[in-house]
C-alpha cells in the first residue's frame, strides 16, 4: 500500500502541514470542551457526595481520575472524529472527485503514501498532545468549578488533586489515545479516498467516516479498559 | 509513440473497450472522438495507466507498459503530463505552488530556478500575474491554460488532455486548441486529446480515431474525415445541419484547391 517517498522534504513539508491542521486547528475546541468537561465533573460529583463521611478532597480525585482515564481520550478523541475524521473524508473525497489524486498518480506519485501517511502520523503525534493538553485542562476547569462556587477551598482541591495518583493513568490515557487516533485518521481516509460520485458521496463518506469512528473508538475503549485495567 | 494492441477493459462484466488497437504518432495531435459512452474516456485512462486493461498491451516508445513494474511505471509517468476535463488543480494551492509541485516533487533545482521555469512556462500559455491567485479566483479558460502549464513544466514526453474545451466560450476553445497544437509541434511529444468539440477535431486532428461502442469504428486525419462515407463517423460529426452545410463547403473548397493544384501543375 504505501512505498518508499518520491522527494523526503515534500513529504516532510505534508506532514508538518498535517500537523497543523489537525492538531493546531483542533486547539480551540479541545481547549473549550475540557474546561467545560472538568467543570461540569467537578459540579455533578460534588452534587452526588452527599455523606459527611467522605472527604470533600475526593472531589477532586475523582474529576482527576473520571477526566485522565475516560474524558480526555475518549470524549475529546469522539469529538476528533467528527471535527478531523470529517475534514480529512471531505478532503480526500474532494480530491477525488475533482481528479486531484489522479493528478498526482499521473505524475509517478504514490498517493497513498502522499496523502494518508501524513494524515495518519500527524494524527498519532498531535492528538496524543491534545489529550494530555484536554487533561490538563479538564482538571483546571474542575478546580476553577469547585473553588468558584465554594464547594472546595482550593488546598482541599490541590490535597485531594496529588492524593492516590497512580502514573499508570496517564499512560493508559496515551495508550487510548494512539488507538483513537489511528482509528479515526484512517477510517476518514479510507472513506474520503474511495470515494465515488459526486458532492452527494462526499457528505455520506463524511457522515460515515465519523459514524464508523465513534463505534470503533467505543469499542475500543471498552477493549482496552478490560484488557489493561 | 504510443502503441495499443487489441486493448480489452470492462466493467462489472460489461465491455466498454472491445479490443481496440492503434497508434498514436510522434509530433502529431491525436484525437479520439465518440459520443458519451463510447468508451474514449476509458481508452485514456487506460492508456495513462489509471485503468488496468483487462487484456491487450500498451507501450511507450517500445517499452510494454502494461507489463511494467510500479517503480518503471513511476519512472515513465514523469515524462506524461495530463490535463484533465475539470483541470483538477490542488485547490489548497495557489497557480505558482500547483505548477512548480513536479518541480518540488522530482527535481532538486534551486527555488530561483524553479520559479524561472513556472514563469516560463506560464508566459508559454500566455498567462501573466496569476502566481499568486487560487484556482478558485480565476476562469475556466485560465484554469485550462494552468493546467497545461503544469503539465508541460518537467518537458514531457506524453501529454494527454481529456475534453481540455469542455465548459469553455468558443473563442477560449480556440485558444486552447492552438496553445495544445502548438506545444505538440514545438515540444514534438506525443499528444493525445479525447474530444467532442468539432472545432478541435477539424482545426488541430492531425490524426483521428473514432469510437464507437468501445470500437475503433474509423481512423483518419482532418482532411480525410470530410471525405469520409462511415455513416456513424458522419452522423456523430456532422450532426446538425449547419454542420452538414459547413461540411459541403469545405468539400468544395478542397477539391477547388485540388482542381487548381493539378491545373497549376
Amino acid at each position: 500500500m504505501f512505498s518508499k517517498p518520491e522527494n523526503l522534504k515534500m513529504y516532510w513539508k505534508e506532514l508538518m502541514h498535517q500537523c497543523v491542521e489537525i492538531g493546531i486547528r483542533s486547539l480551540g475546541i479541545v481547549i473549550i470542551i475540557s474546561v467545560f468537561m472538568g467543570a461540569v465533573s467537578a459540579l455533578q460529583t460534588a452534587y452526588q457526595l452527599v455523606s459527611p463521611l467522605i472527604p470533600l478532597s475526593t472531589i477532586a480525585q475523582i474529576v482527576r481520575d473520571t477526566v485522565i482515564l475516560e474524558f480526555s481520550p475518549t470524549l475529546v478523541c469522539i469529538v476528533l472524529a467528527g471535527v478531523v475524521g470529517s475534514k480529512i473524508a471531505g478532503e480526500l473525497g474532494n480530491m477525488r472527485v475533482s481528479e486531484q489524486i489522479d493528478a498526482l498518480e499521473i505524475m509517478g506519485i504514490n498517493t497513498k503514501t502522499y496523502l494518508i501517511l501524513p494524515k495518519i502520523l500527524a494524527a498519532m503525534i498531535t492528538i496524543p498532545m491534545l489529550v494530555i493538553i484536554s487533561a490538563v485542562l479538564g482538571i483546571l476547569g474542575g478546580k476553577l468549578a469547585s473553588v468558584a462556587t465554594g464547594i472546595v477551598s482550593t488546598s482541599q482541591f490541590d490535597k485531594g488533586l496529588f492524593q492516590y495518583f497512580k502514573p499508570f493513568n496517564v499512560l493508559f490515557a496515551l495508550v487510548k489515545s494512539y488507538c483513537f487516533a489511528f482509528i479515526i485518521s484512517s477510517i476518514s481516509s479510507f472513506y474520503g479516498y474511495y470515494v465515488n460520485g459526486g458532492a452527494l458521496e462526499i457528505g455520506r463518506a463524511s457522515t460515515k467516516s465519523v459514524v464508523v469512528s465513534c463505534v470503533l473508538i467505543l469499542l475500543m475503549d471498552y477493549v482496552l479498559s478490560s484488557l489493561l485495567l | 509513440m504510443i502503441e495499443v494492441k487489441d486493448l480489452k477493459k470492462g466493467f462489472d462484466g460489461k465491455p466498454v473497450i472491445n479490443g481496440v488497437s492503434a497508434i498514436f504518432q510522434t509530433g502529431k495531435c491525436n484525437l479520439i472522438i465518440g459520443s458519451s459512452g463510447s468508451g474514449k474516456t476509458v481508452l485514456m485512462k487506460c492508456l495513462v495507466g489509471l485503468f488496468e486493461p483487462d487484456s491487450g498491451d500498451i507501450s511507450y516508445g517500445g517499452k510494454d507498459f502494461t507489463s511494467m513494474n510500479e517503480e518503471d511505471r513511476k519512472i515513465l509517468r514523469q515524462q506524461i503530463g495530463m490535463l484533465f476535463q475539470g483541470s483538477a488543480l490542488f485547490d489548497s494551492m495557489t497557480v505558482e505552488q500547483n505548477i512548480m509541485f513536479p518541480l518540488d516533487m522530482f527535481t532538486d533545482d534551486s527555488f530561483t530556478n524553479k520559479l524561472s521555469r513556472v514563469n516560463e512556462v506560464l508566459d508559454r500559455v500566455n498567462l501573466k500575474e496569476v502566481n499568486n491567485k487560487f484556482p478558485a479566483e480565476i476562469s475556466g479558460g485560465m484554469k485550462k491554460r494552468v493546467g497545461i502549464a503544469r503539465a508541460i513544466v518537467l518537458n514531457p514526453r506524453y501529454l494527454f488532455c481529456d475534453e481540455p474545451n469542455s465548459g469553455l466560450d468558443p473563442q477560449t476553445s480556440i485558444l486552447i486548441d492552438k496553445l495544445i497544437k502548438e506545444i505538440t509541434t514545438e515540444y514534438n511529444i506525443t499528444t493525445v486529446v479525447n474530444t467532442h468539440d468539432m472545432n478541435s477535431v477539424m482545426e488541430t486532428g492531425d490524426h483521428i480515431i473514432y469510437m464507437y461502442d468501445g470500437l475503433k469504428e474509423w481512423e483518419g486525419s482532418n482532411k480525410e474525415i470530410i471525405f469520409s462515407k462511415n455513416k456513424k463517423l458522419n452522423d456523430f460529426i456532422f450532426a446538425s445541419e449547419f454542420l452538414q452545410d459547413a461540411k459541403d463547403m469545405r468539400q468544395l473548397e478542397m477539391k477547388g484547391k485540388i482542381e487548381n493544384n493539378h491545373n497549376h501543375g
